[in-house]
């Protein structure tokens, strides 16, 4: 028989949410963590990680799992894979409902919702994911070995990778829709000395075009308005990430980014209900902010339980 | 071997095992990266509910992966994980790279009937 009620929900399992799991559930808190995706958020994106304390290398995917059995090691319950269907915040009991069957209650909710990739949203790009495009060019660079490819984006991530794919690629094009980057500039340096990447400033991907697999892109000249097609084997689209706050649009305060507003406690305007990690509105956003954002909430929540 | 708890499989011989004694077989074939560890993760939390479908994975870089890799279900696939689902040792459905628990309970809904 499944348990509906405890005293905190957290929803997301990234590092902030499974942070605050570790924190509440070793208090004694009876904890549940709602996550949507996978355990660990944009943690598992991350093949090696070599600033996080402690730890001198580890991959995203371990880390996670790490933080994910010591939550469940002090009590924590941790369902993945769950689609959060409707929220009630108002009132003392906060209420959450899964999968449009399952409702959980709890005094306390602390949101670690995380963010998510950009996608272009332009025709074509849901028919060709894994068929020409890709969002992990770790991943799937080794497909386009010898192949001509497209880079999306114009920030670290899409630099990088895109001097990361030069080991497979015969030719990389970087697509960025501005007149300058982003990224640091190092990495636009490193980017602009490759010999194989080439660059098509002001201008964005309209259309993904091909019949069993990607075969060419449109795209349009942002200052002039012109279209051209170009054939292309792969496109790889890395322009950012945004938070995963669609559903609490309306019920919590949000900024123009749609990041939750929070103050230095990580209380949104709701009582009872805070927030932590990439969901929240910052500056920086690391695997150890979002750590000791989760640590914050989960010692505010403690606190306003015993009030 | 990948870090799951799923039934790794590691030979051409496990694979015509599995397929030959189950009726419903779903394999994730991939490495531990991004896209693919999402769908390991939800074969694990279906392995329960689905308890008429065999899940397990493979390792894309092993030789005996040809036996994925090489279908021709598979042919324009470019982004990992190839994951496949079989019904009395054919192929009755593949996808390529990251997929939603919706898209994978759909699939096995469609294919091989739900749990209920």
């Amino acid at each position: 028989m499944r348990k509906y009620d405890f005293d905190v929900i957290i929803l997301g399992g990234g590092p902030a949410g499974l942070t605050a799991g570790i924190y509440l559930s070793r208090a004694r808190i009876d904890t549940v963590i709602l996550n949507e995706g996978t355990v660990g958020g944009q943690t598992v994106l991350t093949h090696q990680i070599e600033n996080y304390p402690g730890i001198e290398n580890i991959n995203g995917y371990q880390l996670a799992r790490t933080m994910k059995n010591q939550a469940i090691k002090f009590g924590c319950e941790v369902r993945s894979n769950v689609k959060v269907t409707a929220v009630d915040f108002q009132g003392k009991i906060k209420t959450v409902e899964i999968n449009n069957k399952e409702t959980y209650k709890a005094k306390a909710v602390i949101i670690a919702s995380g963010g998510r990739s950009k996608t272009l949203n332009v025709p074509g790009e849901d028919k060709f994911k894994g068929h020409g495009i890709s969002y992990c060019a770790t991943c799937d660079g080794d497909f386009f070995t010898g192949q001509n490819i497209i880079v999306v984006g114009g920030g670290n991530s899409a630099l990088e990778e895109a001097v990361a794919l030069t080991k497979y690629a015969a030719s990389v094009t970087v697509v960025h829709q501005f007149d300058h980057f982003q990224a640091f500039p190092h990495a636009v340096k490193e980017a602009k000395e490759n010999p194989k990447i080439n660059f098509i400033m002001e201008s964005e991907i309209t259309e993904f075009l091909g019949d069993e697999k990607l075969e060419a892109v449109k795209i349009i000249d942002k200052k002039s308005g012109e279209i051209s097609e170009m054939k292309i084997d792969g496109v790889f689209i890395l322009i950012g990430y945004i938070p995963n706050t669609e559903k609490f649009k309306g019920i919590i305060e949000l900024n123009e980014k749609e990041e939750i507003i929070v103050d230095e406690d990580l209380r949104t305007n709701i009582e009872g209900v805070y927030a932590a990690g990439d969901s929240i509105h910052k500056k920086y956003r690391q695997i150890t902010t979002a750590v000791a954002d989760g640590t914050v909430a989960a010692l505010n929540v403690i606190e306003y339980l015993n009030n | 071997m990948l870090q799951t708890n799923l039934t790794h499989i590691t030979s051409e011989e496990q694979f015509n095992e599995i397929l030959q004694n189950n009726e419903n077989v779903m394999i994730c074939c991939g490495r531990m990266g991004p896209m693919c560890v999402p769908v390991y993760e939800i074969m694990e939390e279906l392995e329960n509910e689905y308890t008429h479908v065999k899940f397990a994975d493979m390792e894309f870089d092993i030789p005996a992966a040809h036996v994925i890799r090489n279908l021709p279900e598979c042919r324009s696939f470019t982004g990992l994980p190839f994951t496949v689902y079989y019904k009395n040792g054919k192929v009755v459905k593949a996808t390529s790279s990251i997929q939603t628990m919706e898209q994978v309970t759909t699939i096995l809904n469609e294919e091989f009937g739900n749990n209920e």
